[in-house]
């Protein structure tokens, strides 16, 4: 690493110089306020570009028009709301005013439970095989991280390419003596691959987020249970899954909140299709604000979706502590 | 166990539990437990790898091989010849004659099911009409870059690289440098609001970015930062996990380590730079691989705020080259190929620090 | 501590870029075009813009090409928000009405640009009958209509219905289409007799001419509107009725891909790939696809475009285009008005409509005619047949298709059709979504 010698020197130097203007900066206010100057520029950034945005987005939600400028938009109180909520059976979209939001909450439902359970299973599975002294575990461990690297839509684009009906798949299929299927026509099918590509691009991370909390379990307990007579399952009951607990809520709460919010893959294999098959809730918003041109009505879907979130994290995370003091 | 698991830099245990769930079959016996164990792992290559392979691999085809069903596995080209007498190579075919032999002929052209071919050897002879059926194409395998270099050629790949390189490097400078000194700052200071601060950090990762493109790009625009690439670099870098990540990781660090410091003379600037942040460096290690990942793969942001082509990413452009109504595959296949192969080769090269790095940083 | 040279580096890099601050502005005045693509007509833009470049010293022209699908969504922020660019190629003329530049006092003859254009096209670009401003031009027309694979008529040896009659039903041109795709399916190809873009505005044609009312007129025959200007549309009358369940029945019947409706959900589709790859008989699209099928089809079967199909109504198709508009935020108005009366000057445009194989609104140019660059016959015949529908476009059609609400109804349409054909609706309740849709759109506008 010589040649980033000389550099990190000259960065060492620059933040020296830093010093000269902070070392005054520290004394004036103070040792313990230095906090407040190590999170401002990230407050700064984080106020006005995320949180600020957020907020006037919640203000579009009470208000209609065309224009996309808060101040050519005419305040509505909770019309779009009341709209969105307005439904004579939830259990039926057709009966709701805005039945294409009751069907992508639906659909959304539906996705989430089987895609968090999809991705616990298959990522403890892999994180157990791996963390069992083989060969190549290190090529292994890539190979299953990598699609987690590619962009969404390069990973629409990929099974697209395979699951289309002139695809791989469907060839493979035929070869063996099968007959083609409708893989991304049918309602059944298209929501089936979407979520399977959604596993398939995202259990790579928490593979290894699981990985970590195996390896951090201590080994002695092990030895333990072996003196008090564990068999295999014994001690994958009693001592791998309640010691994995902690890290299986991070993988929890991560994977819920991004399966609640799943959009970019399966609006470019599926675009929310056949139909309102894989209309999903964030699509849902993305599409009435850009193509229907309601962004009050997107933006008031958008609040009740985020208040719904917050609604599962904290009750995640409740569970999580009684479950960990338990 | 009130506390959730800490971080330990333990190795795996490798005793002599008999555990198929758990561990590794005692002994050097080959198990069964081994060969499920394995089974499992070569399946789930073929499953995560498989795809992108057939990808690269397509990319390489001739585009009327695309649309072919059933898809040859490998790149086939059309063989071609050229026949003296007409302007373009003309595409060789092997032809069953009436008499049931096979001949090698050059089609000159072909209306619905009847083809006019002609013999390449004797290309004076009158034309054959052939029924479409009773031709089989000649093809040959080929890994040429024909498709890459028409591609490339299509749109200014340089300049969409430059810039999404310039992005990803200098937007992953600016998100660590601003994520670890909120870190520190939230990790190692008691101040009043410091959890409340924390909360409302991490309760905006309940808002997708796809729901907030119009209000932030109004801010974007007040700030004058619209077709600039300051305007994709800076709103993204105060990433609500960044800090969080790194927050997490700073709490393990002793605070007596700090104490020390201040007591030998150090001001709070540099502990943060000199002490702090090379004891994190796993965990910023792993940051910047995601920060790397998001920002070379981002495309809805970058598609609002720039407009002109000189300042596309390479997402934005491969998205602008798809036309509106047709799915070129065979200008869509190479491109992301190409977008794919710099994130993989950081990969090949870091894949130990990412995967070992994301293990022993322990996100709780 | 190899990480911490890395962060170093980067810390590094940031500073310079910082450091580098914004580049001294030249000395020539850039004008900018954002520009999208439906064939080779970029290439043909950007050629053209060379030789302007070259006369004219001092101008550079940059084309920003985006996709279609994210024309609207980059342009509207942009031009709210005082970033829009010189120029942009626009479909959804109404949309921007109010921040187009009024080009009358740059124009070196504004009645001759008035005079080179069709009336109904002026007014679509100004914002009402007081507005006598001239805001931009029609770079290509478009009509809708049909296109069948004329091969594969001959090799099932039926007749093309429209070769011995002036007026074809839908039904028999289905009909032989059916006919057409039995014989020539095998078991290794599949031929699907006919099928529709994934559009409202490709089933306005037939629902017009099956009678279908998509608004009522006052006692002065103008459209009824709100107090805003939109259009009150209304769903349900028999003609669409009729015209929906066509191709619901086509999807039933197995007669169309279902591909193009079923299998893309939340925007536009077409059925152009199963075209070019000769597995459709007749594909309903428009004048817009001819160059691609040029480039594409290639010698590989005959395609022309036919009329079309008549209903108890009229045998209109839906005119369309896309219009190259100027902004007022134009730094250089201008040297944008310049670029604009180049381009759209008689010579100029005649040459980027033969070569990009377009129709065109452009006065003088439809009576004198144009000579289409192209050796592909089927592209000339389609192109004389389309010119032939210009002049039977119906009153509704061009309100249909100038209404400022008129792409709520396109999207209702689009999608609520979708959902019957996938039996979430039935054809019922999705007539009323789609009146309940628009009435929304209305509504929140």
């Amino acid at each position: 690493m010589s040649p980033l010698r000389p550099l990190s020197r000259a960065v060492t130097a620059v933040l020296g110089v830093a010093d000269i203007v902070l070392e005054p900066l520290q004394n004036r206010i103070g040792l313990r306020r230095m906090a407040y100057f190590f999170l401002l520029p990230n407050l700064l950034i984080f106020g006005i570009f995320i949180l600020f945005p957020m907020l006037l987005n919640f203000y579009y939600g009470f208000t209609t028009g065309e224009s996309i400028l808060p101040q050519n938009r005419e305040f509505v109180g909770t019309q779009n709301l009341a709209k969105l909520l307005d439904c004579q059976d939830f259990r039926n979209p057709n009966t709701c005013n805005e039945d294409r939001f009751w069907r992508a909450a639906g659909n959304t439902v539906v996705f989430v439970v089987v895609e968090v359970t999809l991705i616990v299973v298959f990522s403890l599975a892999t994180a157990l095989a791996l963390n069992r002294k083989i060969i190549g575990r290190g090529f292994f461990r890539s190979v299953f991280f990598y699609p987690v690297l590619l962009s969404p839509v390069v990973v629409a684009l990929i099974w697209k390419w395979l699951l289309q009906q002139d695809g791989l798949l469907n060839a493979l299929i035929v070869s063996a003596g099968g007959q083609r299927q409708p893989f991304l026509i049918d309602s059944g099918w298209a929501q089936f691959w979407a979520i399977i590509v959604g596993v398939w691009a995202q259990m790579g991370f928490y593979t290894l987020i699981l990985l970590a909390g195996l390896q951090s379990i201590p080994p002695d307990l092990y030895e333990a249970g072996e003196i008090d007579g564990a068999n295999a399952w014994t001690s994958f009951r009693f001592i791998t899954l309640p010691m994995l607990m902690p890290t299986m809520f991070v993988v929890l709460v991560l994977s819920l909140i991004r399966a609640v919010q799943i959009f970019d893959h399966v609006f470019v294999l599926t675009g929310g299709g056949p139909g309102t098959a894989t209309l999903y809730l964030v699509q849902y918003i993305y599409t009435t604000a850009f193509q229907s041109r309601n962004y009050g009505l997107a933006a008031a879907a958008s609040l009740l979706l985020a208040l719904v979130l917050l609604v599962l994290t904290v009750t995640q995370l409740r569970l999580g502590r009684r479950a960990e003091a338990a | 166990m009130s506390q959730p698991f800490t971080v330990t830099r333990t190795a795996p245990y490798t005793g002599g539990v008999v555990a198929f769930l758990t561990r590794l079959q005692g002994g050097s016996r080959f198990t069964t437990s081994d060969l499920l164990t394995y089974a499992y792992l070569l399946i789930g290559t073929v499953v995560m790898f498989a795809p992108v392979l057939w990808l690269v691999v397509s990319s390489f085809k001739q585009e009327r091989e695309l649309t072919a069903f059933p898809p040859s596995l490998l790149p086939y080209w059309q063989q071609t010849v050229a026949v003296p007498g007409y302007e373009n190579p003309l595409d060789l075919y092997d032809v069953t004659l009436e008499d049931g032999t096979v001949k090698r002929l050059a089609q000159i052209s072909r209306v619905g099911i009847n083809a006019q071919m002609i013999d390449p050897e004797n290309p004076d002879a009158p034309p054959i009409t052939v029924n479409i059926r009773q031709r089989q194409p000649v093809r040959y395998l080929n890994f040429s870059l024909q498709n890459y270099n028409e591609a490339i050629v299509k749109f200014p790949f340089v300049t969409y690289l430059t810039n999404s390189v310039i992005v990803t490097v200098v937007a992953t400078a600016l998100t660590l440098l601003i994520n670890s000194m909120a870190a520190f700052g939230l990790s190692k200071y008691r101040f009043k609001g410091r959890d409340v601060l924390f909360v409302v950090i991490l309760s905006t990762l309940m808002v997708p970015v796809s729901v907030i493109l119009i209000p932030a790009f109004l801010v974007i625009n007040q700030v004058g930062w619209v077709n600039n690439l300051l305007g994709v670099i800076v709103p993204g870098a105060a990433t609500p996990t960044g800090v969080f990540l790194l927050r997490q990781y700073m709490l393990t660090i002793p605070d007596e380590l700090i104490e020390s410091a201040r007591i030998d003379g150090a001001t709070e600037w540099r502990i943060y730079w000199q002490i702090v942040l090379p004891l994190a460096a796993p965990a910023l290690a792993v940051l910047a691989i995601f920060s790397v990942m998001w920002r070379w793969n981002d495309f809805l942001w970058p598609l609002i705020v720039l407009s002109r082509t000189e300042l596309f990413t390479l997402q934005v452009g491969l998205n602008a080259f798809q036309g509106d109504l047709n799915v070129q595959w065979h200008y869509i296949l190479p491109m992301t190929v190409l977008t794919l192969l710099p994130i993989t080769v950081v990969f090949a090269f870091l894949q130990r620090y990412i995967t070992t790095g994301i293990a022993t940083t322990g996100l709780k | 501590m190899e990480k911490r040279h890395l962060f170093s580096l980067m810390l590094l890099v940031l500073l310079a870029v910082l450091a580098v601050g914004t580049v001294s502005a030249q000395g020539t005045v850039e004008l900018r075009i954002t520009w999208y693509n439906d064939g080779n007509e970029g290439d043909v833009l950007r050629d053209l813009l060379d030789r302007y470049e070259a006369e004219n010293p001092g101008v550079k022209v940059v084309i920003d090409t985006i996709a279609y699908a994210d024309l609207d969504k980059t342009l509207q922020p942009q031009v709210e928000t005082g970033n829009a660019p010189d120029l942009a190629r626009v479909t959804d003329v109404s949309r921007y009405k109010g921040y187009y530049l009024d080009m009358t006092p740059y124009l070196s003859d504004p009645e001759a640009w008035a005079a080179a254009w069709p009336a109904p096209i002026i007014e679509w670009m100004q914002s009402g009958p007081e507005d006598k401003g001239l805001y931009g031009f029609m770079t290509q027309a478009t009509v809708t209509g049909p296109f069948i694979n004329r091969t594969l008529f001959e090799q099932a040896g039926v007749d093309v219905p429209s070769d011995s009659s002036d007026q074809v039903t839908w039904q028999e041109w289905v009909d032989a289409a059916k006919q057409v795709a039995d014989a020539v399916s095998a078991p290794d190809l599949k031929v699907y007799p006919v099928a529709i873009d994934r559009s409202g505005h490709r089933v306005w044609g037939p629902a017009l001419n099956m009678g279908a009312v998509f608004f009522e007129r006052d006692a002065d025959g103008k459209p009824l509107m709100d107090e805003k200007g939109n259009v009150l549309f209304t769903a349900d009358s028999p003609g669409f009725r009729s015209a929906a369940q066509m191709i619901l029945d086509w999807h039933a019947n197995g007669l169309t891909p279902v591909e193009v409706w079923a299998g893309a959900g939340g925007s536009y589709a077409s059925a152009r790939d199963f075209f070019t790859n000769g597995q459709l008989v007749l594909f309903m699209s428009g004048s817009w696809q001819i160059g691609a099928f040029a480039n594409n089809i290639g010698d590989a079967f005959d395609w022309e475009a036919i009329p079309n199909p008549c209903g108890e109504a009229g045998c209109t198709g839906m005119p369309g285009g896309a219009a190259l508009m100027a902004f007022k935020d134009s730094k250089n108005p201008e040297a944008a008005v310049r670029l604009m009366e180049w381009l759209s000057s008689a010579p100029v445009h005649k040459e980027f409509v033969e070569r990009s194989l377009f129709l065109t609104y452009h006065v003088e140019l439809a009576q004198s005619g144009v000579d289409y660059q192209t050796n592909v016959p089927g592209a000339k015949k389609s192109l004389d047949t389309f010119l032939g529908e210009i002049p039977k476009l119906s009153d509704d059609a061009w309100v249909l298709q100038t209404a400022r609400n008129s792409f709520s109804l396109n999207i209702a349409i689009r999608e609520r059709l979708t959902q019957a054909i996938t039996g979430e609706l039935t054809l019922d309740e999705a007539i009323q979504r789609i009146q309940q849709d628009v009435d929304d759109a209305r509504a929140s506008s």
